[in-house]
């Protein structure tokens, strides 16, 4: 019998088409995407927010969302986190004597959590049947209820833990900020960024954003500056306040090949829970793989035409039937 | 072919009702009532399921471990048709039957899992596919495939009911289910892998690495062995066979063969990519990672010698070993090693559990009734 040549030939025809495949990877390496030239965003700045949560409610209302209870007598909606009904967050960061604001040791500050709104998003790249999208202008990332299956892969893939899904339902949706892209078409714009008192939280394009991260990254630590409210380009609502103490790093301008919500802050930003991401989005990497292996299906349809031809000269034709009858 | 001078597969016959399909059947009861109540009042019901883990134990263990355990068809049918190993063509059937339970399994209980399961046709409809969406090959792939596997198995059901014509005509094609059923396989299990890719920084550095879909696949296959080493024993026992240790003995060396070149791209992975001081750290996922990398290892030792190999309860063992070991890579990286910050925690609740219980239960009872009716296991002249 040569059934050990066949073996071999067997692996070899295997290992001719994996080799095939692996071939074309270059042609089909996927960079990380860059943000869309007039892509929409926010730029959150820590030293200017005063934790009035202003924009949680604010949220709250242009969603429809329900209020959420931490509290004992359940009057006020106190939610601890993001969630399914919850879609915008100011979070405290607390240290030792909590002396001053926007100190690490022995201070506080606040943290505003919400969709960063990726240029390159893993729960984009992740949904199997596109509720994630990205808008290719605005770049804003919305989710459609009507196309998702509930699978929550997006929930498993964000690094920012931002979708998130409502388990207390059968019937339950994503949940995740969409920078208010319902309100536009009144002349409006993100409610967090609207009601914001401070301009702790401004709406804009985000390269508008990022010049006015830059420039607020430039000023000197007290000294009276202007600072504007509600959107870059829109009416002037600006006012003077002495310049926060900036760590020199605007939050989302390269992580995962950057974010369209950017953040300013005087603590580390690990510190106050925003992820140390590299340049590279994990998307880029996940869709090399996926396109390395499956790309066109030249390489499925190469190892199947592999295995076809050495099934066929395997297997007979009545291979079972011929066995049954013959021993049954 | 070698397969001729092999008995022919025949139902093992014998009562249906006994103390193991009644327990099966009350624990497939008891999670009937279990989905009743997710389907009516949604999955945080009956599931400690949370935002930092969206994925437990329902798409861990019934999906992403349940398909790799169901690998032991596509393992053989790759040995006896592809390799041309004749000799092995016996386990095919009983093989491909609990991979076909498996699959199949795994293919219902995604639909418990989705939050919003009405849509899941969308996965398959253009417009909403999402071709770049690993999830999306994962899906794809594993439907075809148990359509694959229910018509390679179909002329076991032809025989049973006298359908010569309908079973010639499958057998005529089955060349080419077979290599489907070769190729299904090897990429969505290593999809399986590519899942976690995505997730980035959030996968622990001991499981994150980009070959992900090569490891996934090494063990898939290398657990396809396992599984069938584990049932060919634990089918002999119950139904006091002979045991098959003529096939199983050789087919343990390929076994091996796999899972040295998987330890070999696992360890050299983890070493290049520098995460090994990581397993060194006073951490549960480094417990957690010699817990499984010694059940990968312990095989060689224990089954390594021919003479070991001829020996059917360290064959079970080794068996059992590598089974856990594939299962605790895969629970490793999804759910010990899945970080997504602070405040999250996840332990399957009582009824989540009874959903995976009550599914491993459907396939016990399931190979039950159909190798006792069905002619799957080759036929014993011995008594029973």
């Amino acid at each position: 019998m040569s059934t050990r040549r066949d073996f071999l030939k067997g692996v070899l025809a295997g290992g001719a088409a994996v080799t095939a495949g692996a071939v074309t990877e270059p042609a089909i390496a996927r960079e990380t995407k860059k943000r869309p030239p007039d892509g929409l965003g926010l730029l959150y700045d820590a030293t200017l927010c005063v934790g009035c949560k202003a924009c949680v409610a604010a949220c709250k209302e242009a969603n429809q969302n329900p209020p959420e209870f931490s509290t004992v007598d359940k009057l006020w909606d106190t939610p601890l986190d993001t969630s399914g009904y919850t879609f915008n967050i100011i979070k405290m960061y607390r240290n030792g004597t909590m002396d001053a604001k926007d100190q690490e040791t022995n201070g506080y500050a606040f943290m505003k959590v919400s969709c960063m709104h990726c240029a390159d998003p893993s729960c984009v790249s992740a949904c199997p049947v596109s509720a994630m999208t990205k808008d290719p202008v605005t770049g804003i990332v919305s989710y459609s209820a009507d196309a998702c299956i509930g699978c929550r892969y997006c929930v498993a893939a964000c690094p920012f833990g931002i979708p998130k899904y409502q388990y207390d339902s059968p019937t339950g949706k994503i949940g995740k900020c969409e920078l208010c892209r319902h309100r536009y078409k009144d002349g409006h714009y993100s409610a967090c960024a609207e009601v914001c008192p401070t301009g702790a939280t401004l709406y804009g394009k985000t390269s508008e954003l990022l010049a006015e991260a830059k420039r607020r990254l430039a000023m000197k630590p007290g000294e009276l500056n202007r600072f504007p409210r509600g959107k870059v380009g829109g009416p002037d609502q600006s006012y003077e306040t002495p310049a926060g103490k900036y760590l020199q790093h605007v939050y989302g301008e390269k992580e995962y090949g950057g974010t369209q919500v950017l953040k300013l802050s005087g603590v580390t930003f690990e510190k106050v829970g925003m992820p140390n991401l590299p340049e590279d989005a994990a998307a880029a990497l996940s869709e090399t793989i996926q396109h390395t292996l499956y790309g066109n299906l030249i390489m499925p349809f190469a190892v199947l035409g592999a295995m076809t031809y050495v099934a066929k000269r395997n297997v007979k034709p009545d291979d079972d039937a011929q066995s049954g009858k013959e021993e049954g | 072919m070698a397969d001729h001078q092999h008995a022919a597969p025949a139902p093992v016959g014998g009562n249906l009702l006994n103390t193991t399909t009644l327990v099966a059947g009350l624990l497939i009861a008891i999670m009937v009532a279990v989905l009743l109540v997710r389907f009516v009042f949604g999955l945080g019901a009956v599931t400690n399921l949370n935002d930092g883990y969206p994925w437990g134990i329902w798409v861990v263990v019934d999906v992403v471990i349940g398909s790799a355990f169901a690998c032991g068809g596509f393992s053989v049918a790759m040995l006896v048709y592809i390799f041309n190993r004749g000799e092995y063509h016996p386990l095919v059937r009983p093989a491909l039957l609990a991979s076909l339970f498996g699959y199949t399994l795994a293919g219902i209980g995604v639909i418990f899992d989705l939050g919003r399961w009405w849509n899941f046709w969308h996965i398959f409809t253009p417009g909403y596919a999402n071709p770049n969406s690993v999830m999306f090959e994962v899906a794809v792939c594993i439907t075809l495939y148990i359509i694959v596997m229910w018509l390679e198995f179909s002329p076991t059901f032809f025989e049973k009911f006298g359908m010569t014509d309908a079973k010639r005509k499958v057998s005529k094609v089955l060349f080419a289910l077979i290599a489907l059923g070769t190729v299904l396989p090897m990429m969505h299990q290593s999809s399986l892998g590519t899942l976690l890719v995505v997730m980035g920084v959030q996968i622990h550095p001991l499981w994150a690495t980009p070959l992900q879909p090569l490891l996934y696949l090494l063990t898939a296959i290398t657990m396809g062995y396992a599984v069938v080493l584990f049932e060919s024993c634990l089918a002999s026992s119950a139904y006091r066979r002979k045991i098959e240790t003529h096939m199983l003995t050789p087919m343990a060396k390929v076994m091996l063969g796999f899972l040295v070149a998987y330890l070999v791209v696992r360890l050299g992975d983890v070493v290049v990519r520098g995460a090994l001081p990581r397993a060194f750290a006073v951490s549960l996922e480094a417990l957690m990672f010699w817990i499984e990398t010694a059940c990968f290892i312990a095989p060689l030792f224990l089954i390594g010698k021919e003479s070991d190999r001829r020996n059917p309860a360290k064959l079970f063992l080794a068996g059992v070993l590598l089974m856990l070991a594939g299962a605790l890579l895969r629970l490793n990286g999804f759910l010990i090693g899945y970080e997504t910050g602070d405040g999250f925690k996840y332990f399957p609740a009582l009824p989540e559990l009874m959903v995976t219980v009550g599914m491993f239960a459907v396939e016990v009872l399931g190979y039950i009734v159909i190798t006792r009716r069905f002619p799957v296991l080759p036929r014993e002249e011995a008594t029973h």
